[in-house]
């Protein structure tokens, strides 16, 4: 079996893996990283996405092996390292997905919110247009997305005001 | 070891500032304190089925029919029992004789209805594609699904059941042992239906089509069970909505005890009505665990669990409306086919008995016919799916409002105005036997118009037509209402379902202060924990971070009937107001008796007893809990404990309604539809949480729409599902949907102490029809007069094109329906 050495969420994994395990199931079955949520199985629902040397990919269509040598980002280690911390810690999107009622059973939220990260890197005001082309990867069955769109719209305006869009994750940008 | 001194502790406590004061305490409900639920949503701290791990855990997977009939000639799992890692593999004939009962249908909707036994494990005869047949048992989900290859089935075909009137042919049986297709026939009558028609000036026919739709909640399917095999006892993890109904019905399909069996729902990932249910591989699961005394999980794949999760909707719709050319309705008509698939699941025959008394609507008319054949089929099961019968019956009389108004030439929402109940009219008995609550139409119509401006809209669709665009304008309306809060049990038992429609709910007040709410209503992304707390903080006079919501166990929440119809709320709810109305009568007593008072002298108000005439004899409910707790110095004779349990049944449903208003742009050369602008105007009566209300009615608006514009379970001629991934199945995404505008009118339920009504699936109800009647709208000019969903660019396209070929009248033919224009009066309709 190949070995990887992979640092996800700051911490470093050296790993022997089948080559054919997906990343999401290392993370979630090997890891214990259950944060990052399987939706579906023909990459369509992006409840997986994490970020992988900052951009964002759909860790069920990503191997394991495919990560070696790379730096992941999952929803546990968005608010700075494991674990999650006081609300007040939180990344603006976390904040702001909960302010604007922009989830409600949760389970497309770590995709979404790690999308939203990966968008507003590259987009740090968009509009409501780019906003929702920016997550058509992304599937939703609970909100009808309006209130995730505000969600994304105030946090960019969050992270433009501290002046750092997209800086705080994994010191990729 | 230092002494403990309870004596201290008690002081420590009510020196902490915990125990309350008053005036402190702002009314929570109506506001939207941020949901409580969201900290562990957000950071990916949640217990979802599948990420629970237990020492020892294996993992099931289960081979599925590629037929969507055929006999089973020989099955052969020898070869996966050699496979690495693989523990156990079985056929249905293994483990047939561990089934206690078949996998349940709780609502025999007639006493001949027809009931085919359904083993989770199929034995001799598959009869939809996705049906099981064989279970693998490994250490990983990987050597499972690899040992599946190493099963060696033959199948003998059977011709497929597809089409729902071919089904009543009899031709080819789904049940040989049945002897028909036909699973019941249930009829309705009230009033005189065929004078009223003979003697009506206009009656409209028309054929309407409910394709099937699949939930596709965002959490797949998921199962654990950890036994404690040698005592016979088991813990049973589901991604369900029902874990109290679910726990019952494990027990009458295995035959283990009711007692042993602890079933949890942890968190759950949406469900609307697929997940309230009783499926083959929650029973699979637990029975592996008994054979094997290991844990057992079994999580569904995405492209399994389209095949053998329920489907929702599937009937076809033969509708009826009688009226004067002044535009009065007399009377209705319906006969439904309804697609039950190969077996009754839960509530699979009760989803259109349901939608029955719906069809009439918001109107007042005094003829209603209705009839219900059940179909079987050789496709997934159906059953509710959010909803539940009502969707249907709203798009059946909201869609042949708008032919009716077409044919009488009158604006459609006029015609609505001379036939809806007037505000005055409530309490109003329909002509199904019903009450409906409370409502004003005027009011929430009125509304939505301004907002959507409905005047302006007219005028530009006028332009866009004279000046012959390409890109066509067409509104839409849905005047709709529905019944919530399933349901009063006396209603379920008159309707044959087999249990009740009560629910239940604990407080527990803690010696700090603090509160337990225990609610047999189990959330699956409603917001329970955050709505309980603020309907428990306001009657207890408590802060609403002192309030902890329990639910989804049946160790923790023992009594339970569970999250669907609406109902949680409007029962739910009601029962922590009654729960906490007895928690403050056991502690006024205890209260009268520490401030030496009278019971009768003592004012309750923002969480602290005070004697009438000298507010400063006060005490704080927290504090009576800590009182009560330490227990030394009680009234004589009562027992240490101020808890209470409450059980709410119900008197009446509750009836929320609203306007929907819907204009879409309909490109007539690709016949691609977008939604311009959509407006609501719901009243669901009195809101605990407008944010959490808002959020229901855009994710109910988001499915609805969905019916009307993408989504559609489509089977080939041999039984395939062809649209068994999300790349076939069109699950809107952000880009697909419109922002809306909501706006709410209160008109409060008189049938609950909140006058709350229920919101979860309003928006879904209301909404396709004022989708296609825009579509249908944009297009009449052009012939089109019907449209089958989803309206696809494809579809529109071809009915505009049928509709030129024809010299602008065969809309119908184009969409494939068989629509007859009404010419049934003595003055047949022009």
């Amino acid at each position: 079996m190949p070995d990887i050495d992979v640092r996800i969420n700051g911490i470093r994994y050296q790993d022997h893996v089948e080559p054919r395990l997906l990343l999401v199931h290392y993370l979630r079955d090997r890891l214990g990283l259950t944060g990052t949520n399987v939706g579906c199985d023909t990459s369509n629902c992006g409840a997986c996405t994490v970020l992988v040397d900052g951009t964002g990919a759909k860790s069920c269509t990503m191997l394991a092996v495919q990560a070696d040598g790379t730096e992941i980002t999952t929803i546990q280690g968005l608010a700075g390292g494991e674990g999650a911390g006081a609300p007040e810690d939180w990344h603006p999107l976390q904040k702001a997905f909960n302010a604007e009622h922009g989830l409600q059973c949760g389970y497309c939220t770590p995709g979404m919110i790690m999308s939203s990260v990966d968008l507003l890197q590259r987009n740090p005001d968009p509009t409501e247009d780019e906003i929702r082309h920016g997550l058509e990867g992304n599937l939703c069955r609970c909100t009808g997305y309006q209130n995730i769109v505000k969600a994304v719209q105030a946090a960019a305006g969050e992270l433009r005001a501290a002046g750092a869009p997209g800086a705080v994750v994994g010191g990729q940008s | 070891m230092s002494k403990i001194d309870p004596e201290e502790i008690v002081e420590e406590i009510e020196e902490s500032g915990q125990l309350g004061h008053p005036d402190h305490h702002v009314p929570l409900v109506g506001q939207a304190p941020r949901r409580k639920e969201d900290a562990r949503l957000v950071t990916g701290q949640t217990n979802w089925t599948d990420n629970i791990q237990i020492p020892g855990l294996l993992h099931a997977a289960v081979l599925r029919s590629p037929m969507a009939h055929a006999r089973i000639t020989s099955i052969d799992v020898s070869a996966a029992r050699e496979q690495p890692g693989v523990i156990a593999a079985f056929t249905g004939a293994d483990l047939q004789h561990h089934w206690a009962g078949g996998l349940p249908c709780a609502w025999p909707v007639t006493p001949d209805m027809k009931q085919p036994v359904h083993l989770p494990l199929a034995v001799d005869t598959v009869r939809y594609v996705g049906d099981a047949v064989a279970v693998v048992v490994a250490r990983d989900r990987y050597a499972a699904a690899d040992a599946l290859e190493s099963i060696d089935v033959e199948y003998e075909p059977l011709p497929a059941v597809i089409d729902l009137e071919e089904a009543l042919t009899d031709a080819t049986l789904v049940h040989e042992d049945q002897g028909t297709n036909r699973a019941f026939d249930w009829p309705f009558e009230a009033g005189e239906v065929d004078a009223t028609f003979d003697a009506a000036e206009v009656v409209v026919k028309r054929r309407y089509f409910q394709q099937r739709l699949i939930p596709a909640a965002m959490e797949p399917r998921a199962v654990v069970v950890a036994p404690i095999a040698a005592a016979d006892e088991y813990t049973v993890y589901s991604a369900t909505q029902i874990p109290h109904i679910l726990r019952v019905m494990l027990a009458l399909v295995t035959g283990i005890p009711e007692q042993k069996l602890r079933v949890v729902a942890p968190d759950v990932g949406g469900g609307f009505g697929s997940k309230l249910n009783v499926y083959a591989e929650e029973a699979m699961a637990l029975i592996l665990a008994k054979v094997l005394g290991r844990p057992i999980k079994w999580t569904e794949s995405r492209s399994e669990g389209f095949q053998a999760t329920i489907h929702g909707r599937g009937q076809i719709q033969d509708v009826e409306i009688a009226a004067t050319r002044d535009g009065r309705v007399t009377g209705l008509k319906v006969q439904l086919l309804a697609d039950m698939g190969a077996y009754l699941q839960l509530v699979t025959p009760g989803v259109p008995i349901l939608g029955a008394f719906m069809f009439p609507g918001i109107y007042k008319f005094d003829a209603y016919r209705f009839g219900c054949t059940g179909v079987f089929t050789t496709m997934t099961p159906t059953d509710a799916y959010r909803g539940a019968g009502r969707p249907e019956a709203t798009f059946a009389i909201e869609r042949i409002m708008d032919d009716l108004a077409t044919e009488l030439g009158m604006d459609p929402i006029e015609l609505r105005r001379r036939n809806w109940i007037e505000h005055h009219e409530f309490p109003f008995d329909t002509i199904c036997g019903l009450t409906y609550d409370s409502g004003n139409y005027e009011a929430a119509t009125d509304r939505a118009l301004e907002l959507f401006d409905y005047d302006g809209l007219r005028r530009e669709q006028a332009e866009r037509r004279e000046r012959g665009d390409r890109v066509q304008l067409g509104l839409g309306t849905s005047t709709f209402t529905e019944m919530c809060g399933l349901a009063p049990s006396r209603v379920l038992g008159s309707l044959s379902y087999g249990a009740g429609g009560w629910e239940a709910a604990s407080i527990r007040m803690l010696p700090t202060g603090k509160v337990e709410v225990v609610t047999g209503s189990t959330p699956h992304g409603q917001g329970h924990e955050t709505a309980w707390s603020q309907i428990a903080a306001d009657a207890l006079g408590v802060p609403f971070e002192d309030v902890e919501v329990l639910h989804g166990d049946t160790a923790v929440a023992p009594k339970g009937m569970d999250t669907y119809g609406s109902r949680s709320l409007t029962v739910g709810g009601i029962a922590v107001v009654k729960a906490a109305e007895k928690v403050i009568e056991k502690a006024r007593r205890v209260a009268a008796h520490l401030l030496e008072a009278d019971e009768r002298d003592l004012d309750f108000a923002q969480g602290t007893f005070s004697v009438r005439g000298s507010p400063e004899a006060s005490k704080t409910i927290q504090e009576v809990s800590l009182a009560v707790f330490a227990a030394h110095d009680l009234p004589d004779g009562m027992e240490p404990s101020i808890d209470a349990d409450s059980v709410f049944d119900p008197e009446n449903f509750s009836f929320p309604h609203g306007t929907h208003l819907c204009a879409v742009e309909v490109d007539t050369e690709t016949g691609f539809t977008r939604i311009h602008r959509y407006v609501c105007v719901d009243d669901v009566g009195n809101v605990v949480n407008p944010q959490i209300v808002e959020g229901q009615v855009h994710g109910g608006l988001a499915q609805g729409i969905a019916q009307a514009l993408y989504e559609e379970a489509v089977y080939d001629p041999e039984g395939n599902l062809t649209s068994g991934t999300f790349v076939d199945y069109l699950v809107p995404g952000a880009p697909d949907l419109p922002a809306f505008v909501t706006d709410r009118t209160v008109s409060p339920s008189t049938t609950n102490p909140l006058g709350v009504k229920g919101v979860g699936e309003a928006g879904t109800i209301a909404s396709t029809p004022a989708v296609i009647n825009a579509v249908i709208d944009a297009l009449k000019p052009l012939g089109v007069t019907d449209m089958r969903m989803p309206a696809s660019p494809e579809r529109v396209w071809r009915a505009i094109q049928e509709a030129n070929a024809s010299g602008g009248s065969a809309g119908q033919a184009a969409t494939g329906t068989t629509t007859l224009t009404a010419q049934a009066g003595p003055e047949a309709s022009a």
